[in-house]
């Protein structure tokens, strides 16, 4: 889909942020880590809280998870969403130790349990937009 | 050196509360603030410091514009959503203290039902707090408080077995108090069934487990407690006063354990400063904009365990003729949504015996609370001196 079609949110990256919308875009999740300590923290921001180290890079996850909690919602919000309305948001405990929200796709939502395990897969939203999607694993 | 007994509440009032008020914001905030002025037998120009409200709709210098303030000494602003009007007494009671200034109004105005500002869902979108959400969330769908606090309370019923008709009797309980206000949006009885058969918000929360969206204002004075004794009504002394962050304040998908909000840092803090315990709490005002943030805050202020907020609350504890009264106005859930500031008028009502058909018998030690902007708490425990 065109950019100027796309009726819901976008994201706004900034420099801290961009490349995990790119990695989404090459099929990949990537994590911010620490250069000095190593540490995986998400979502992306300057200072390691561990180190203060502001040196960081990127790190490919696994994709794999499980379920921390979730949401199933009926009502949109904002328009864009409206026509696939429920939408089954969950969250993760990734494996590397952080969390990450995306739908939940191909699930049951009446069967969601705590620690039911997932991974991520990616979705075209438009030309230039990859969202993060979880299906079960 | 403690804020125990430096501060006051010496004035508070409100607007009819609506879903169209047919008025400015601003204006809406004037009405109010000159009925709290008035209610603590103040001249407008005696106000010398204005905590204004994070949305910026009304600034300080309104104040000055409008009233003719000669000399406002003593400017903020407590930019923590919904727990900014409790905080702002922590703000005020500072200032007032450290002898900057003696009469704080600190006001609330907005036509959230009807006005250009937008419903909640396009308001959040616009707060700066809201950038960590609205890069890595919106965009998925998670966009209004209701989703984005869902998860903690799904995440509460899985791990303690808490239900939705526990969550439904806060919300039966603060209507029935709604009634008895005389100046409530919501005014036909609820009950239990009424609440399960509302339709579904964002699992687990239905409508009926939402706050309004409301038109009106409300207003309350903060004073030096010097100052405090020449003010018309009895003196309502601010004995403890705390704000607390959750860990990963801004985004509750990273938050180590999402069932613990900011009030669990900042209620321990208030007690002690206020030298009181639980038991001698005769009436709380707790910050309603979901049934679920009431349950969590009851458990995070130590009235009960974690996980045991759901029995509690069932347990009729919380009625009005309970152990514990909550919300005896009717609260965000039903009286109106002004952000919890009406929270901090009732409370100042109940205590000074002003409170109407919903006023707790002999109380005098009460305590209310603020949550908001995904996690950050405030509370302030007072006393009718």
């Amino acid at each position: 889909m065109e950019t100027q079609d796309y009726q819901k949110p976008t994201p706004d990256p900034t420099p801290d942020t961009a490349p995990f919308w790119e990695g989404l875009k090459q099929g990949k999740l990537l994590l911010q880590c620490c250069s000095e300590c190593g540490k995986v923290r998400h979502y992306p921001r300057p200072v390691c809280p561990h180190c203060y180290s502001m040196a960081y890079g990127w790190k490919e996850a696994k994709g794999t998870g499980k379920i921390h909690s979730w949401t199933i919602s009926h009502h949109a919000f904002h328009p864009g969403f409206k026509p696939e309305l429920p939408i089954t948001l969950v969250t993760v405990d990734l494996d590397e130790g952080v969390r990450m929200q995306a739908q939940l796709r191909d699930g049951q939502p009446d069967g969601l349990k705590l620690e039911m395990p997932v991974k991520v897969a990616f979705e075209a939203a438009t030309n230039d937009l990859v969202l993060p999607v979880f299906v079960p694993a | 050196m403690s804020l125990k007994g430096k501060a006051a509440i010496t004035g508070v009032g409100d607007t009819r509360y609506s879903r169209q008020s047919g008025k400015s914001v601003s204006t809406l905030q004037m009405e109010a603030a000159l009925a709290a002025i008035r209610d603590a037998g103040l001249d407008p120009k005696d106000i010398d410091g204005v905590v204004a409200y994070g949305s910026m709709a009304v600034v300080a210098e309104d104040f000055i514009t409008n009233f003719g303030i000669p000399d406002l000494r003593f400017s903020a602003v407590t930019p923590l959503g919904g727990a900014s009007a409790v905080a702002s007494i922590q703000c005020a009671a500072a200032a007032v203290a450290a002898g900057i200034c003696n009469h704080v109004l600190i006001p609330i105005g907005r036509n959230g039902s009807s006005g250009v500002g937008g419903r909640i869902g396009s308001r959040v979108r616009e707060m700066p707090q809201f950038r960590l959400i609205g890069e890595f969330e919106m965009p998925l769908g998670a966009i209004a408080p209701a989703q984005l606090y869902a998860p903690m309370a799904r995440r509460h019923m899985e791990l303690y077995g808490t239900t939705s008709r526990q969550l439904a009797e806060i919300a039966v309980s603060t209507r029935h108090n709604a009634i008895l206000n005389g100046n409530a949006m919501m005014t036909k009885p609820l009950t239990v069934e009424d609440h399960q058969a509302s339709r579904m918000i964002s699992d687990p929360l239905r409508l009926f487990d939402c706050s309004l969206e409301s038109d009106g204002a409300c207003a309350f004075i903060v004073s030096s407690a010097e100052r405090a004794k020449d003010c018309a009504k009895p003196v309502i002394q601010v004995l403890g006063v705390a704000e607390g962050h959750p860990d990963s304040p801004s985004a509750i998908t990273q938050r180590p354990d999402m069932t613990r909000l900011g009030l669990a840092k900042a209620a321990p803090k208030a007690f002690a400063m206020a030298g009181v315990t639980h038991d001698d709490i005769d009436v709380a005002e707790v910050y309603d904009c979901f049934t679920y943030i009431v349950m969590c805050q009851l458990e995070d202020m130590g009235f009960c365990k974690k996980g045991e907020g759901g029995p509690f609350v069932a347990s009729g504890a919380i009625k009005i003729d309970g152990k514990l009264p909550i919300n005896t106005h009717g609260g965000l859930l039903s009286q109106a949504h002004m952000a919890g500031f009406n929270h901090v008028v009732e409370l100042t009502r109940q205590l000074r015996g002003e409170a109407g058909k919903a006023q707790v018998k002999d109380a005098k030690v009460g305590l209310v609370t603020g949550y908001g902007d995904m996690g950050d708490g405030s509370i302030a425990i007072m006393a009718r001196a």
